[in-house]
């Protein structure tokens, strides 16, 4: 099949946490995928091809994962947290405060929890017996929460953790979690499927239909193949992507901005930074008119002018101020040295 | 292998990969975007997101929105439980999608009845009190065109909302003008899989049964696949402009087809169908022993999702055939794609091996 491309422009892309480029591996099994086009419920011979392939892929996804339990397929990271919220035995009583829109607008009168000012979650005194949902990695600030004290606490209480990994899953170890949210454009997958992680059925109300009555709808079978391939791919040019960040942030800092948290665990893809002064929009939009893509926090809520409520939570001055740069797989020094030429640049002006 | 099962998924129209493909870009090519992202690849993306959503709206009837999901499943969910209604009407023929939802919002759902061609009276009773009204357009199994304009009207006039699950019909008729929600799929109509939408009239007010980042004005929270929009608006272009076309080879193949099977009774009605689906019994058959003998030709005993659980088909039964009777049909979809050989061939087939079971017209 020939692949039409659409021409590079030139530009550099430093937004890899909103979306990251398909890899020629999940593309060459989308395309596979797309060939053998049944319905993966038809019991006749085409529609058993389609159903050994997706369930193929479903076992490679998670081995790829180092995950034991269940993976039900999804539209992407948002429909598996909704799922989880709503199809949870168990009520959510707390999430920290620093979570994706797509869980803290499930979680109704849930407890918030807090963070100290290196984004970290502390659980407080927090009645813990139900669902808690606490994310691994945060989308704006790249900062990691360790999970190791909070399994044991919200065991003890009798409660299940709802990790939101769609900025790790791919990239790092997954947390010891009950339910995990993941979604395949973040990691070179396409966007349009994702999973839920459930280390057990009995975790949630099943409501009929495919996905062992778990999720209905026809399953996006390509989707699922290409996840499994951008999957297998792996994750070691995490390590080339922690140097080119550290060579982000010397030019970010060479400039007079500020890293944010940038003392916490942090992974190697997400720096967000602080020019105080300088208003993130003005910033976006130069860099913009340079061909440079980064962001002021999520893709969801940009444009929205809203104050991060991330960097609200951890007490960050100057939120406003605050852009996120995010590095992929084929990030090269090139690419860090435009943009932080750029930067220096317009902050010099 | 012959493709005879266009009811549970048709074929991706090339035109519809083609679209699809500048949007599956890999590394220093501007085909990867988040459309909801500000920069540049990210403003063309969601440029083609719109482009896209003109053509799906294109088939629908003016005066509404259309709100992109994963598929019809999901749209129906949005729309049932998202209307915020508790007292439920639907057809006793609809997808699982609907009845297992309407269920579990309403355990005391009222059934609408069909008659024996498979068909809703549109003066069938409807309760008073009751919120929301659903009926399909063209049902799933057994091809039968509902007279949803007409009952939508007696929705309205009763103050209820009017769903239709469009999602066989759309791309393939007239839409559903009267509608306040419409549920359609873009693998049914030779888009990809994993994407669809809720088309929502102006001034109904649905729930988002995804909330996060707020996509779709809120309606519908999730990154939306760039890929998977252009190729639904792709393919929903291709069924506007080919409409007649197809419908004029849907109907030559039926004529074909209803010829072979002469002397075998017709599920469902002749006149108001779809006739892209021919479903067929005759006395005795042995289903089960017919497909894994046809190994190279690829039908069905009914929807796709229930196949393979044993149960009974709900539709047959509602047609008030007998449990022992409704285990003897077939359902043979045909579309775009098919060929005249093709058919024949697969006709041929299934003739054979209902006659080495002993069973034929004559014998019944």
């Amino acid at each position: 099949m020939s692949l039409p491309r659409i021409q590079a422009d030139g530009g550099v892309y430093l937004d890899h946490a909103a979306t990251t480029p398909l890899c020629v591996e999940a593309r060459g099994a989308l395309e596979h995928g797309f060939a053998i086009w049944a319905n993966p419920s038809s019991p006749h011979r085409a529609g058993r091809g389609a159903r050994a392939a997706l369930e193929d892929a479903r076992a490679r996804i998670a081995e790829a994962l180092g995950w034991q339990g269940e993976v039900i397929l999804t539209s992407g990271a948002s429909e598996a947290i909704a799922l989880a919220m709503a199809r949870a035995h168990l009520p959510v009583v707390a999430v920290s405060s620093v979570e994706h829109e797509a869980v803290l607008r499930h979680a109704g009168g849930a407890v918030q929890l807090g963070t100290d000012g290196a984004g970290a979650v502390t659980l407080g005194d927090a009645a813990l017996g139900g669902l808690v949902a606490i994310q691994h990695v945060n989308n704006e600030t790249g900062v990691v929460q360790a999970f190791d004290g909070v399994m044991e606490r919200v065991r003890a209480a009798g409660g299940v953790v709802l990790a939101d990994c769609a900025q790790s899953a791919g990239k790092l170890a997954l947390p010891d979690a009950d339910l995990i949210a993941i979604s395949a454009h973040k990691f070179g997958g396409p966007i349009g499927i994702g999973a839920l992680l459930v280390r057990d059925w009995a975790l949630l109300r099943p409501t009929g239909g495919q996905e062992r009555g778990y999720r209905g709808g026809t399953e996006n079978m390509p989707g699922a193949l290409a996840m499994a391939a951008a999957l297998e791919v792996g994750s070691e040019w995490m390590a080339r992507a922690a140097v080119l960040r550290a060579r982000l942030e010397a030019g970010i800092v060479a400039a007079g901005g500020e890293v944010i948290a940038g003392d916490a665990p942090r992974i190697a893809t997400i720096g967000a930074c602080r020019m105080p002064g300088l208003s993130a929009n003005a910033l976006l939009i130069r860099l913009d008119a340079m061909g440079i893509a980064v962001s002021a926090g999520s893709a969801c809520s940009s444009g929205s002018l809203r104050t991060s409520h991330v960097l609200t939570a951890m007490g960050v001055a100057g939120a406003n101020e605050v852009i996120r740069v995010s590095i992929g797989r084929e990030t090269d020094e090139a690419a860090i040295d435009r943009f932080v030429a750029a930067y220096q640049g317009i902050v010099a002006r | 292998m012959i493709y005879l099962d266009y009811q549970a998924t048709t074929p991706l129209a090339p035109e519809a990969l083609d679209a699809m493909l500048p949007w599956l870009g890999g590394p220093g090519s501007d085909g990867f975007a988040n459309p909801h992202s500000p920069n540049r690849a990210g403003r063309a993306a969601a440029a083609a997101i719109e482009v896209a959503r003109d053509a799906v709206a294109a088939l629908l009837p003016p005066g509404g929105r259309v709100i992109f999901t994963s598929g019809a499943t999901e749209a129906l969910n949005m729309a049932l439980r998202g209307s915020g209604t508790r007292r439920l009407a639907v057809s006793a023929i609809e997808h699982a999608a609907v009845l297992d939802t309407a269920r579990a919002i309403d355990p005391g759902l009222s059934l609408l009845a069909v008659d024996s061609d498979g068909l809703v009276d549109s003066a069938v009773p409807i309760p008073e009190g009751t919120g929301l009204v659903a009926v399909m357009q063209v049902n799933n199994e057994i091809g039968t065109v509902q007279p949803v304009d007409a009952i939508a009207r007696r929705a309205w006039a009763m103050g209820a909302l009017f769903l239709c699950d469009a999602v066989q019909g759309v791309g393939k008729l007239g839409a559903p003008v009267e509608a306040d929600l419409i549920a359609v799929s873009a693998h049914k109509l030779y888009g990809p899989k994993g994407i669809g939408a809720l088309w929502v009239r102006d001034g109904v007010a649905i729930d988002p049964l995804i909330t996060g980042g707020g996509q779709e004005h809120g309606k519908r929270s999730g990154t939306l696949s760039p890929a998977l929009a252009a190729g639904f608006g792709a393919a929903a272009r291709l069924c506007a402009t080919m409409r007649e076309s197809d419908a004029a080879h849907v109907d030559a193949l039926w004529a074909r087809a209803r010829a072979g099977f002469a002397g075998w009774a017709l599920n469902g009605s002749a006149t108001e169908r779809w006739r892209g689906n021919l479903n067929v019994r005759i006395d005795g058959l042995d289903v089960a022993r017919v497909l894994s003998e046809c190994r190279s030709v690829a039908i069905s005993a009914g929807s796709a999702c229930a196949s393979g659980s044993g149960r009974p088909s709900h539709v047959l039964r509602a047609l008030g055939l007998s449990d022992r009777v409704a285990r003897t049909a077939l359902r043979i979809g045909f579309g775009r794609y098919t060929t005249e050989e093709e058919l024949d061939e697969a006709v041929a087939a299934i003739l054979a091996a209902a006659s080495a079971q002993g069973v034929t017209p004559q014998s019944a």
